[in-house]
């Protein structure tokens, strides 16, 4: 997984509520076997027509918006637990996406694919969608050592949580596989003391 | 959160701490993982994942593969049509064969079907365990008292390489039913009513109990319904305490333990239940004999009424929010405040890891016997297994079924998530007894109105949204 660093972007707005796994990746585009391409189908329902030109009302299709962070309303990746969602994300370029609230599964799937979801506040949320709406070229800077994101339109920071263990793994690019395959004598040992159903 | 042992434990605790391996401070809990059940949509770059390290399947045998979201409904016998499905459900069974997996039930085979159908139905899902698949309905299997979850494809390589995962523990929730349901109302609309009250993320980062006369009282498929949903609330997971029902269920399926395993199994599966002084982080109440019969009018399962209400007004819609209902209802093509009794439908679907087992298809073939299918609706009923399917010929329901102008076709995912040809038009309104409302979860512009099996058969027998 590659590292993650402290990142400066202007960012893409999407303030819709509850969006959900099957709007990031419909499910028709999960019959591939690899992990690549998922990008070109971001949002496809609501950044294609049927003939597949672009929906110029959609905002990824809006070249004045850009950037490495998504910032979506709240309950972001609600539904499925497809992680071609993350890998979508990713595939597009984004490393952060912020909102007031992130669905489990998709917060897990994410953290897995080295893309930060970054928890703000609504207020901190609702003036960064003021700030992008003035200017669409205003940017937040997440930084993950310190865990601060800063709105650098009106200059306020908020922190945000992440557990010290996925916090080192996103720093180092580590994966829990690398982590897990490291505690196979533990995982033996528990196999052979456990009288749970086998 | 750690359990406080001066309170008793919840039922969640005492099999979450059984499966710790370890505990990374400051960082998620190793969990063992004792069934993993596996499809073909959500695993095969797990498996290319093991490939490129050089990994094999460390516990093989403790995981079970059936294909069931990409597949057709028809014709199985005969080869897939669209190459780029037949690609995965290829590479799906070469995953098998290269890994030696010895649970593996392909297209067509008697044991296949929708994976949260196929696991309890074989005896593979057992009070006490852990299970996990990727696949966010796998909340299903905590019906019989287990920690049951989705995870993703990332998560589903770990459990191949390591038997475990690694997860944060969620906090726990108990919802407790009181009372009885009133006859004609299913488990379903309970499960809708409960999330129309709490919304699509309002039990997020939690596991959630069932409890209560009303849950006590439902057989094992309609607690199976009703954990099954628990991730339209955002819930990680729900799980109700094994009773005599549910040893009952299991006992005698093919991968139940048995004779003296099972009386050492039973005993320890007794003492699963939620001590009396336990705390909850949360706990709600309902009264299960308010609940009606219920449908959803929005694009998320948390977008639920009774079937007799008006859909809600802008003014009765938090001002945060408004732009995302209305956003909603222009795709349904609904008003703020318009009644659906009456609305005329296109589309019935009667299947999926929700409502596809047996006893849904009684209640549907109790409700069109001696009726007619409307001649506005195309209905695809479509069973959860292969078993469900030889059950409802056996016990000519069938019949019922054909005489009333349905046919029952072979058993997947199907039109929950409309990866195969099963994909209702744009445009057009199909009244679902799957889980998820979505836009296009049912094909691009398809309007999907979540119910039960018996509010499912009312609409394709009157071609209307109609009380049944």
């Amino acid at each position: 997984m590659e590292k993650f660093n402290t990142i400066t972007s202007s960012v893409v707005p999407l303030p819709i509520e509850n969006v959900d796994t099957d709007q990031i990746i419909p499910a028709r585009f999960l019959k591939a076997t690899d992990k690549e391409g998922f990008g070109d189908n971001l949002f496809a329902d609501w950044r294609y027509n049927k003939d597949q030109t672009p929906k110029t009302d959609f905002i990824l299709n809006n070249p004045n918006y850009t950037g490495e962070i998504l910032v979506a309303g709240k309950n972001f990746g609600s539904g499925s637990s497809r992680e071609h969602a993350a890998w979508a994300i990713a595939g597009y370029g984004f490393k952060v996406v912020v909102s007031s609230f992130f669905a489990d599964i998709f917060k897990n799937n994410a953290l897995n694919n080295g893309i930060l979801p970054v928890v703000v506040s609504p207020e901190f949320l609702a003036e960064i969608f003021a700030a992008v709406n003035e200017n669409p070229k205003a940017t937040l800077t997440v930084d993950l050592v310190n865990q601060t994101i800063t709105n650098n339109a009106n200059g306020k920071s908020e922190n945000f949580e992440i557990n010290a263990y996925k916090k080192d793994c996103l720093l180092n690019g580590f994966d829990d596989i690398d982590y897990l395959l490291s505690k196979k004598e533990l995982i033996e040992e528990f196999e052979r003391k456990s009288e749970l159903p086998k | 959160m750690t359990t406080n042992k001066q309170k008793g434990s919840t039922l969640f605790d005492k099999i979450w701490d059984a499966h710790v391996v370890s505990t990374i401070e400051n960082g998620p809990t190793q969990l063992y993982i004792d069934r993993h059940f596996c499809h073909e949509v959500t695993s095969p770059q797990a498996f290319n994942g093991l490939r490129a390290r050089g990994l094999k399947v460390f516990r093989p045998e403790k995981t079970t593969m059936t294909a069931d979201h990409n597949t057709p409904t028809i014709n199985q016998e005969l080869p897939v049509k669209d190459p780029v499905s037949r690609n995965q459900l290829d590479q799906f069974a070469k995953n098998a064969k290269d890994f030696n997996m010895p649970i593996f039930y392909p297209l067509g085979h008697e044991k296949n079907g929708v994976v949260h159908i196929i696991g309890p139905e074989n005896g593979f899902t057992q009070p006490g365990m852990t299970i996990v698949c990727g696949d966010s309905h796998t909340s299903t299997h905590g019906a019989f008292g287990t920690i049951a979850f989705g995870i993703g494809t990332s998560e589903v390589e770990m459990v191949l390489a390591t038997q475990c995962i690694l997860q944060a523990r969620p906090k726990t929730m108990r919802i407790t039913f009181n009372g009885k349901l009133k006859p004609g109302v299913t488990s379903k609309d309970l499960a809708l009513y409960m999330i129309s009250k709490l919304t699509t993320g309002g039990a997020t980062g939690y596991f959630v109990e069932y409890a209560g006369e009303a849950i006590r009282n439902m057989t094992m498929e309609e607690r199976m319904t009703v954990c099954n949903l628990s991730i339209e609330m955002g819930a990680r997971g729900g799980l109700i305490a094994p009773d005599e029902t549910t040893f009952n269920y299991v006992k005698g399926r093919e991968f139940a333990p048995k004779g003296e395993e099972w009386d050492k199994k039973l005993a320890y599966w007794k003492t699963l239940k939620t001590d009396d002084d336990a705390v909850f982080d949360i706990e709600l109440t309902f009264d299960a004999s308010e609940i009606e019969p219920m449908i959803t009018y929005g694009t998320n399962p948390g977008m639920g009424m009774r079937i007799s209400d008006s859909i809600p007004t802008l003014d009765e819609v938090d001002e945060a929010g408004r732009i995302s209902f209305q956003k909603s209802l222009d795709y349904m093509g609904f008003a703020p405040g318009e009644k659906l009794l009456g609305k005329s439908i296109d589309y019935v679907f009667l299947g999926s890891c929700t409502n596809g087992r047996i006893e849904d298809f009684r209640l549907f073939a109790n409700y069109v016997k001696g009726k007619k299918k409307a001649k506005n609706v195309t209905a695809w009923l479509v069973p959860g297994s292969w078993k469900v399917r030889k059950q409802i010929e056996e016990e000519g329901l069938d019949k019922v079924l054909e005489e009333a102008g349905f046919a029952i076709r072979q058993p997947g995912c199907s039109a929950c998530l409309a990866m195969n040809d099963d994909k209702v038009p744009a445009g057009k309104y199909a009244v679902s007894t799957s889980n998820r409302n979505f836009e296009g979860r049912q094909g691009p512009g398809a309007r999907t109105i979540l119910a039960g099996p018996l509010v499912a058969a009312a609409a394709a027998v009157n071609g209307k949204i109609t009380m049944p």
